[in-house]
């Protein structure tokens, strides 16, 4: 009850905030948006603040050019393995689904550990498909290295693995009405708080904020009150999973095996050091390299609007084919695939 | 997709742990914690655990999975 009451107090707070006219928050985790839309947080918002979504669903800025590559790899009779949001991505041709129905060997599995166990019980090349942000990338990286431990030489990597804060540098520089960022909970317990430096010295507050209502809301008016007070500090509301420094072991096991390098973004363009590669010393497990992978490059999607979503541009029913075309039952682009995506919490949530 | 767990590591075997949560075990890696002991709370993500919790925050962290709407 106590619990419910709290709740209903910082509801109304929020509701009632005396935020400043236009202001912008970008909220750059995929487990916000469904969390925020599921709990209808967005209610709350005073109407003088735009909380929109960012580039924060791993799945959603992906390019098609990555999709193509690993269906390439499956014609080529490899099992290809995958986080399942992967699956029903369109690529420039087909997606995975459309593979496995033809008759590819594609699996999802939960960790890239599973995937090293498919490569160690079938003796077949497999590949896992590297997708994510600096939550993931360490336990990519951990099963890389037990790859080469244990010689299990017929596994390997195709990457599009995207570090968060290279996007929103590239967002900042872009959008120069972004107030402040709710900030990715679980990719901040690897990179820790001091991984935002950066935002303060363009004076623009964060807050790291936890996925429950109460998290949300209480990170919101933090925000918003350092909105108001002209204050550029990085807040952690989310010490559960969150320490200051980060884990500093996952980010040596990443630096191992992984080095930046510059990364595609679906809506964003190329932007300098926002994906990792592998190192030289680990290139075995490089399925680019092992299968010599040469696709096209993936023409516009027609009647999409996945990139502007991602950039915070527009909301979702703003695209034409937001539920018209474009459905969670038959998806035109990735932002309605992933559950994660923004088009999809809109449609699943209202 | 960054989706994390709270789980109870109730065996530890090299480089891998047995996590418990609501009678649901998993084997997980353990190589991204600097340390790992049996009964530690953790959060697992893909596969491995990414951070330590108190039992504490574990509870409060496994009672949010269970809110749906709550406004609007």
């Amino acid at each position: 009850m106590a619990e419910k009451n709290r709740l209903a107090a910082l509801a109304d707070r929020l509701r009632h905030f005396p935020a400043r006219p236009l202001t912008k928050v970008m909220e750059v985790c995929g487990t916000h948006t469904v969390a925020i839309r599921r709990a209808g947080i967005q209610h709350l918002l005073p109407e003088t603040v735009k909380l929109v979504s960012g580039p924060g669903c791993p799945v959603c800025v992906t390019p098609d050019h990555f999709i193509d590559e690993a269906v390439s790899l499956a014609r080529r009779g490899v099992i290809v393995t995958s986080f399942g949001d992967m699956l029903r991505v369109p690529g420039s041709r087909s997606s995975l689904e459309e593979e496995r129905a033809a008759g590819s060997d594609i699996r999802a599995v939960y960790s890239p550990l599973d995937a090293l166990e498919i490569a160690a019980a079938s003796g077949r090349e497999t590949v896992f498909l590297a997708v994510g942000f600096e939550t993931t990338a360490p336990a990519i990286a951990a099963a890389g290295m037990m790859a080469l431990e244990r010689k299990i030489a017929n596994f390997s990597l195709l990457t599009a693995l995207r570090l968060v804060p290279p996007a929103l540098q590239a967002l900042m520089s872009e959008d120069a009405r972004l107030s402040g960022f709710l900030l990715p909970g679980h990719v901040s317990a690897i990179i820790g708080r001091q991984a935002y430096g950066f935002l303060a010295a363009r004076r623009l507050p964060g807050v790291i904020s936890g996925f429950g209502a109460e998290d949300i809301i209480t990170s919101l008016l933090h925000l918003l009150e350092m909105i108001n007070k002209d204050i550029y500090k990085i807040v952690n509301t989310y010490p559960r999973g969150v320490r200051d420094r980060g884990n500093a072991r996952s980010r040596a096991v990443l630096a191992q095996v992984f080095e930046p390098a510059d990364a595609e973004w679906r809506g964003l363009g190329l932007i300098p050091s926002s994906g990792l590669r592998l190192r030289p010393a680990y290139a075995a497990l490089d399925a680019r390299r092992r299968f010599a992978i040469r696709v096209d490059g993936a023409p516009a999607r027609k009647g999409c609007r996945c990139g502007d979503v991602l950039r915070g541009l527009i909301d979702p029913p703003a695209c034409p084919a937001f539920n018209k075309a474009c459905r969670p039952d038959r998806p035109l682009g990735p932002c309605m695939v992933s559950s994660e995506g923004s088009c999809s919490a809109w449609v699943t949530y209202g | 997709m960054c989706l994390a767990v709270p789980m109870k590591i109730i065996e530890i075997k090299g480089e891998m742990a047995v996590v418990e949560s609501a009678g649901l075990r998993r084997e997980v890696g353990i190589t991204l914690l600097a340390k790992a002991r049996i009964n530690d709370w953790v959060l697992i993500h893909a596969g491995f655990a990414i951070s330590k919790l108190t039992r504490k925050q574990a509870r409060e962290t496994l009672a949010l999975f269970e809110e749906g709407r709550l406004f609007g």
